[in-house]
């Protein structure tokens, strides 16, 4: 009895496979586990948050102005936490500087430390503090103790807040963004294009891989903002400004109808054109992936907020305006699982079948140490207590106010837009 | 901030700029010249690469399926348990079904602990067997090796001599390459938590040595050569003379250099 004990114990350790699959494959869990699934999601939020934050500034979408600092600072609070999960999966972690100080120019992975750097402090940096620049000088005079000194310290020395200056900080805020956007296509659409170019594997190596992250970037990104701006409401007990939520519920729409079209097409010539390895991919989509795949991201993470954004778009009228926020929230929260699922399914799904296409592997989370899910949720979580700080310091003094509420209400007279143009 | 952005102030920025781009081409000469004096292979003193062009040729129809050649490059390597530089596999395919219309049936493919102990006997009845032989697998020391492309420090590199090789003095790790490369050969060995592979026993071929697997091959499945060797009677050259050979999986256009004669279109 004791030995079959400890035969089952053995047997549960051993990896779980099927068919032939490589000696060096058959491995207790992936190489690129679940915290790979973490850093994509991460930094596609980044991408996202940061693209509805342009919305306001390139594209003038004026009715967005309450979630715009927002949304710049949520893509902040995922922007910190991105490495991390990296880090931690390294080998040589204490080595991971080498890819900033010798990478090796053929790796799309060399390209982390560029993209990550440029967009940290070229683009994201730079845009808050050109936008925070006259409330720090006007709060570090009125503040004091730690927060005082805070803000003393964010103004960097420069206190000049006569008009011409905060009309160069609007330009220059405004030239910052059109550069974001394309800066944060390229940050997410790197972290495709390290899947897409691994041509060893069908499941991954693919065209459209960059352009499909990208856009489940943008989309989940927006459903972030919406999820955080609703959440911030409802922690401050403050009414959400329902032109502002509708607008962004109808571009998160809009934005999900051309995700989901191009990973159809992904799928759709992936199933006509059967190239090898395709029985494999079927296999994979219909079994091992099926409750994540099928489920989480094809039916409750895009189906489901489709349709229920979808009768928002059409009968928004008819529906009452706390019917209409519960829509949008749990919209937003199914689209944040779906992207999440969507990740899971990328990072891990490729990794579950043979590079011999001959047999399959299996992967069971643990729950603690690296490879556990405790830290992944924790790395998920981390951003989130960095987002509470910032609010906390940089949003406490400037809430989406109940005035927001009123339709057609002024435009706030701290806005970047009012600011740029009352100058 | 009027104050700040002055013409001069711009200026520098820009010449700033313009010599860190500059400067970036240099950098790369020098970080090549200083690999060239500090990467650490095992080759020994005065050993030039750009005088040899190491390869391996498999006689799949010789190969017996023994495993000693796995063994003795887990010994000579101190290859970890679970992974392994270099197995064997064994394709079973049985007869097709009578009326079928196929030219074979099932393809049953094994390689229990990548063949150190040889194999047990097939699952399949020996009268249902159209033919059974055995592969051994190695890195296919490709041309243009996509583990090497996505090295994101440059850790792992095609040396002059033919030979893939990773710095695990170098490596950060991260399994781009294992990810990477489309055969299987590379593992991160968990006792250095760097990437591993087949080295082609570098530290015996550049001291005259074969490689251990080729050493111990009791029936010469394995043939090991220097392609820059200017005796034609060289073993490797011979093989390829009188063999035709193929690489595997080349539709993925990663030039993998290593030859098999004998391959059956299932192996891959």
């Amino acid at each position: 009895m004791m030995h079959a004990g400890i035969f089952t114990n053995v047997v549960d350790a051993l990896p779980q496979l099927e068919g032939y699959v490589y000696p060096n494959e058959r491995t207790l869990h992936p190489l690129w586990s679940v915290l790979i699934v973490v850093y994509p999601y991460v930094t596609g939020l980044v991408a996202g948050a940061f693209i509805m934050a342009s919305l306001v500034r390139v594209f003038k979408v004026r009715a967005l102005e309450p979630t715009y600092r927002l949304a710049l600072l949520t893509a902040l609070a995922f922007l910190v936490c991105a490495p991390l999960p990296l880090l931690f999966h390294l080998g040589h972690p204490e080595r991971c500087f080498e890819i900033m100080m010798t990478p090796h120019f053929s790796s799309p992975m060399a390209m982390f430390g560029f993209v990550y750097a440029w967009y940290l402090m070229a683009v994201l940096l730079l845009e808050l503090w050109f936008d925070y620049r006259r409330d720090f000088v006007e709060w570090s005079r009125t503040e004091s103790g730690l927060r005082g000194i805070v803000y003393r310290a964010f103004t960097l020395g420069v206190t000049d807040v006569s008009e011409p200056a905060l009309q160069l900080d609007a330009r220059i805020g405004r030239i910052i963004s059109i550069v974001g956007i394309p800066s944060a296509f390229l940050l997410h659409g790197y972290v495709g294009f390290i899947f897409g170019s691994i041509k060893a594997n069908p499941w991954w190596g693919n065209v459209l891989m960059p352009i499909i992250f990208i856009l489940s970037a943008v989309v989940s990104g927006m459903a972030l903002c919406v999820f955080v701006y609703m959440f911030l409401c409802w922690a401050r007990r403050v009414t959400a400004d329902m032109r502002c939520l509708d607008l962004m519920a109808s571009f998160l729409f809009f934005a999900l109808v051309v995700d989901a079209t191009v990973e159809g097409l992904d799928w759709l010539h992936r199933l006509y054109s059967a190239e090898e390895g395709i029985d494999v991919l079927r296999y994979l989509a219909s079994s091992k992936l099926f409750y994540t795949l099928l489920i989480g991201q094809a039916c409750l993470g895009t189906l489901v907020p489709f349709l229920l954004l979808g009768t928002m778009q059409l009968a928004r009228r008819k529906v009452a305006q706390l019917n209409r926020r519960r829509v949008y929230f749990a919209s937003s929260a199914l689209i944040l699982m779906g992207v999440l699922a969507m990740r899971w399914n990328v990072v891990i799904g490729g990794q579950l079948f043979s590079k011999s296409f001959r047999g399959f592997m299996s992967y069971k989370m643990e729950f603690a140490g690296s490879e556990g899910w405790l830290l992944s949720a924790g790395l998920l979580a981390l951003p989130f207590i960095i987002l509470a700080v910032l609010i906390k310091y940089f949003l406490a003094l400037d809430l989406p106010t109940i005035e927001n509420v009123v339709p057609g209400a002024a435009p706030r007279a701290n806005g970047p837009e009012a600011r740029g143009q009352g100058a | 901030m009027s104050q700040t952005l002055t013409r001069r102030g711009v200026l520098k920025n820009l010449a700033g700029m313009a010599a860190g781009i500059l400067a970036a081409p240099a950098g790369g000469v020098c970080k090549a010249t200083v690999q060239n004096v500090f990467v650490l292979s095992a080759a020994p003193k005065g050993y030039d690469p750009g005088k040899h062009q190491w390869l391996m040729a498999l006689d799949v129809d010789r190969c017996i399926g023994c495993g000693l050649c796995v063994e003795a490059c887990k010994a000579e390597n101190s290859v970890p348990d679970s992974h392994f530089r270099t197995w064997i596999e064994r394709y079973v395919i049985t007869k097709p079904k009578p009326g079928s219309g196929e030219t074979r049936g099932e393809t049953i493919v094994d390689s229990p602990d990548g063949g150190i102990k040889g194999f047990p006997e097939a699952l399949v009845p020996k009268e249902d067997i159209l033919k059974s032989f055995f592969v051994p697998k190695l890195c296919n020391l490709c041309k243009k090796s996509p583990c090497s492309q996505v090295c994101p420090v440059g850790a792992t590199f095609e040396a002059p001599d033919g030979v893939v090789l990773v710095d695990k003095n170098y490596c950060i790790g991260c399994g781009f390459c294992v990810q990477a490369c489309p055969y299987g050969c590379r593992f991160i060995n968990p006792e250095t938590h760097t990437a591993d592979k087949c080295t082609l026993c570098y530290h015996r071929i550049t001291r005259g040595l074969k490689p251990a697997c080729v050493e111990v091959c009791p029936s010469q499945a394995r043939v090991f050569g220097d392609l820059n060797n200017p005796l034609a009677d060289d073993p490797l050259k011979q093989f390829i003379a009188n063999n035709k050979v193929e690489g595997l999986k080349r539709n993925l256009g990663t030039g993998p250099r290593v030859a098999y004669a004998g391959l059956d279109e299932e192996v891959r």
